[in-house]
């Protein structure tokens, strides 16, 4: 009897693993594990869609021009174009010149964080200890400074690049004082958010726990990605007119993807 | 109340509306920036003088205190996690994190498409990185602090541009917990309240001790 190691994988999809590769189309399903990162350049109209597999995911996120990274997702021009903290449905995020990168087109969470960060290694020991590969293999504690350092790092970029991120799932929420709630059960199994993207986008991710997060345990959760192709934002889009300045982001992005196409 | 003696400070310099300026800290030092005629933002950047990659984190800062608004006693902490500067007096009581800096093309969807015009803190703080040298430059403009400007949030999450809470005279003094680089474009905008529509001039002072 061989002791090789199993049956040969037999579809592209197999072979490689994710989204992108079956059919040769850029489109498909990817899970991600908790405490997992992952990057990928989507096109101007594709869909992301972003699934809560066990009810407790946290999907930290930054956002950069695909063909310009200099120019990056922008915390404080996304919240101030909108007058909100978090973002929901019929919001859009900002880069850094104005433009909008994506759109969250549909959400069944109610709130994103936006203004908490991503834990560091001592964070994640002081909470749950050492956490080592040596000793936990694969399960080991990662932490969401680190995972988007190495992600970055595979574009070329780094510590320069990190700026104020997304925490899709999780709600933070602020008193009158200023003072920072982490509100647990913001989301629950199943629960999803769509993006669209109006300019092609990098996007880097990691499933890293909230800093804010209370569990004393380490149990990233796993949510799973689908990338599709769709129809650019109609007239009437809801993301377009939430607010007027909305509309005007969507004319300065309509600009640099002509700008683009005119060059290439 | 602090009591430093102006004529003892080693820098004290006055910074116009709509200018960039970069700063070197030692530890140590005494920094205090006071908004003499009230109501002026100064969107202000702190860096590692040693390891420039070392930068004020927003959300660093605001986790690691548990509160968005800073204040005496708050620790600016980098993005290493580690504090850059700590503020020691504040006669002003609240300073944001959130409302980053104006630039023209936020200024076009913000106002109006035809804004693009005006200036900006993000084109003072690319030209005084310009002019600092060392490689800095866009890469180098995460999300700053606005010293007296005032950004309400709800708990609803509503974000708000309110008056300033600040007036004439008042300052906010931070002493440096390594040597630091400060980076500050006193705020041009003219569309907001931020300012109250009237941008002045700023005195920033530094003492070694």
């Amino acid at each position: 009897m061989t002791k090789g190691p199993g049956p040969a994988p037999t579809t592209p999809q197999e072979l490689i693993g994710g989204i992108g590769t079956s059919d040769g189309r850029a489109t498909g399903q990817e899970t991600l594990r908790g405490g997992q990162a992952w990057s990928r350049r989507l096109r101007r109209n594709q869909r992301l869609r972003i699934a809560d597999v066990d009810g407790r995911a946290c999907v930290s996120a930054l956002f950069y021009n695909a063909r310009n990274p200099l120019e990056r997702y922008n915390m404080p021009d996304t919240l101030k174009a909108q007058f909100t903290a978090f973002l929901t449905a019929g919001r859009v995020l900002y880069s850094d010149m104005g433009r909008v990168l994506c759109s969250i087109v549909a959400d069944d969470c109610g709130w994103h964080d936006t203004i908490t960060g991503v834990g560091h290694a001592a964070d994640g020991r002081a909470r749950f200890g050492q956490g080592s590969y040596q000793a936990l293999r694969n399960g080991f504690y990662r932490n969401g400074r680190e995972n988007l350092l190495v992600e970055l790092g595979k574009h070329g970029l780094g510590k320069r690049d990190v700026v104020a991120n997304v925490n899709f799932f999780t709600r933070v929420s602020v008193g009158d004082d200023g003072t920072l709630t982490y509100v647990a059960g913001n989301s629950r199994a199943g629960a999803a958010v769509e993006l669209r993207f109006e300019m092609d986008t990098l996007v880097v991710l990691s499933t890293t726990p909230h800093p804010l997060d209370p569990a004393p345990e380490y149990r990233p959760g796993a949510v799973a990605l689908t990338v599709s192709d769709g129809p650019p934002a109609p007239a009437d889009d809801p993301c377009r007119l939430s607010r007027p300045e909305n509309g005007r982001g969507f004319a300065l992005t309509a600009a640099y993807n002509a700008e683009i196409e005119g060059l290439s | 109340m602090s009591d430093l003696d102006p004529r003892r400070a080693i820098v004290d310099v006055t910074v116009l509306s709509g200018d960039g300026y970069t700063q070197e800290l030692a530890a140590g030092d005494i920094f205090r920036i006071v908004d003499l005629e009230g109501n002026q933002a100064v969107d202000t950047l702190f860096f590692n003088s040693r390891d420039l990659d070392e930068r004020y984190s927003a959300t660093e800062t605001i986790r690691r205190q548990g509160n968005i608004y800073l204040t005496t006693g708050t620790a600016l902490v980098s993005s290493e996690g580690r504090p850059l500067l700590t503020i020691v007096d504040d006669t002003c009581g609240r300073h944001d994190t959130l409302g980053g800096a104006c630039s023209a093309e936020s200024n076009q969807v913000r106002y109006a498409l035809g804004k693009k015009y005006m200036h900006s803190c993000r084109d003072s703080f690319l030209l005084a990185l310009a002019r600092y040298g060392h490689g800095m430059g866009k890469r180098d403009l995460p999300q700053n602090i606005n010293f007296f400007m005032n950004v309400p949030v709800t708990s609803a999450g509503e974000l708000t541009f309110a008056d300033g809470v600040s007036g004439p005279g008042r300052f906010v003094e931070m002493r440096a917990e390594m040597d630091v680089l400060a980076l500050i474009s006193n705020c041009p905008q003219l569309n907001n309240p931020c300012n109250a529509y009237d941008p002045t001039p700023v005195r920033l002072l530094v003492w070694r001790r």
